[in-house]
């Protein structure tokens, strides 16, 4: 018999650790994709996905069956993001000088298949701009951007992830969408409203 | 007539819109012209491309989780496991004192006492047992029973003696519970489990069906309370 994701929360909470592999296994690719797509970086997506894992068996006792386990994980990987990249920023700041700002971005290593050469200087182009313009999103707005627009989260979950109101949420999502445009449509030689 | 808003907009492109503004997008021109804009931003960034994961990827997470977790709860017992009286030798001298061995009774004791130190070793061994019957409860596969094994061949000794003073004594409850207790002991000593998960998952089976992990516990705690009330 199949475990569901509350029954083998309550089978590990008591200390069985074959029913936290079960969540494990059943969940490590979507928190890996999740955490991928919040830093950019595979090494880094990788630390976060051991992290979320471990912060979720330690903190067992507090998952609430209701909220759905898939959506508690996310909100513990959220929150390891933020951690990330607000210690990666003051890593940053305290050492101005030292190399690289940013490890580099998945855009510029994940070429995509075959373009044709104006695509692909187009896509080039869109993804510069779209890498400087998601670096300008504050840690909220491009975590709920990533929820919202690649992970296809509605707004409810967004902020169950965030631990937010929903209607912050939506305010996060929009002030993304709205950077993302002002940085990326002059790209496009379209002018915005 | 007023427009849309750039957040509207936004909620008509990922999800739905109230039927008002939806009806307006369908009517004015220059709402519709933004919207196909922003929808034309937001289909160019969709396709995010994340490096590939094969389908062994969970158990390779699992593989480096593992050994960070904490341990499990019933794992932590071996403190309380050593500090319980090791009760084979206690035992032996109530098995000596019944006289099983020798077939005569040793004087200078009294039934009571003797009863009451049974009681109190049966209680002991259950304790014991209960822990151990946890961990297989909870035992991983892959790591294999080894430490079990090894305490399951210690209370095997100690089992026997008290199923076989039990029954001497015309306890058949508890001569018919330690019965059950044995033949998992049994099983766990003698590794018919360590050829495959299967031989753990029958061993795990018959703890659950015979809900031997329950009555070891009710039993452990009434014989101590018999015991102290003699
Ligand atoms: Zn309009």
């Amino acid at each position: 018999m199949e475990w569901t994701d509350s029954a083998a929360a309550d089978e590990a909470r008591n200390g069985n650790q074959q029913a936290f592999r079960v969540l494990v296994e059943r969940h490590s690719h979507s928190v890996f994709r999740l955490a991928f797509r919040m830093t950019g970086n595979e090494q880094d997506a990788e630390d976060m996905v051991q992290e979320t894992f471990l912060r979720a068996y330690k903190q067992l006792h507090q998952f609430d069956a209701r909220s759905g386990f898939g959506t508690w994980l996310y909100r513990i990987c959220t929150n390891c993001s933020i951690d990330l990249i607000r210690a990666r920023k003051r890593r940053n700041e305290e050492q101005p000088f030292a190399g690289e700002k940013f490890p580099v971005h998945w855009l510029d290593r994940v070429a995509s298949p075959g373009p044709s050469p104006e695509r692909l200087t187009q896509s080039n182009q869109i993804t510069n701009r779209l890498e400087d313009a998601l670096k300008r999103l504050s840690e909220i707005e491009r975590i709920a951007f990533v929820l919202r627009h690649y992970e296809g989260h509605d707004i409810e979950q967004i902020a169950a992830a965030l631990g937010v109101q929903p209607n912050a949420a939506k305010h996060s999502v929009f002030r993304a969408v709205q950077k993302l445009r002002r940085a990326l449509e002059p790209a496009w030689g379209v002018a915005a409203r | 007539m007023t427009h849309i808003t750039e957040e509207l907009l936004i909620e008509a492109y990922y999800s739905d819109i109230d039927d008002m503004s939806r009806q307006h997008l369908q009517e004015c021109g220059e709402c519709r012209a933004e919207f196909e804009r922003l929808s034309g931003l937001l289909d160019s960034v969709r396709d995010y491309p994340v490096p590939e994961r094969d389908e062994l990827y969970g158990s390779d997470v699992w593989a480096r989780l593992a050994p960070d977790l904490p341990a499990a709860k019933p794992r932590m017992n071996w403190f309380r496991w050593w500090m319980l009286t090791p009760a084979l030798a206690t035992v032996v001298l109530v098995a000596f004192l019944a006289g099983m061995f020798t077939g005569q009774r040793r004087a200078g004791i009294s039934e009571k006492a003797r009863e009451r130190i049974l009681l109190m070793a049966l209680s002991d061994h259950l304790d014991r047992s209960q822990i151990l019957l946890t961990e297989l409860l909870h035992a991983d596969p892959e790591i294999g029973l080894t430490g079990e094994q090894d305490k399951a061949r210690e209370l095997l000794g100690e089992n026997r003696l008290l199923r076989q003073s039990a029954a001497h004594i015309g306890d058949a409850a508890d001569a018919d519970l330690l019965d059950a207790l044995e033949r998992v002991l049994l099983d766990v000593a003698n590794g018919s489990h360590s050829s495959s998960s299967n031989g753990l998952q029958m061993i795990q089976q018959r703890i659950d069906s015979e809900a031997l992990l329950f009555k070891v516990r009710i039993t452990g705690t009434d014989a101590r309370r018999r015991g102290q009330n003699l």
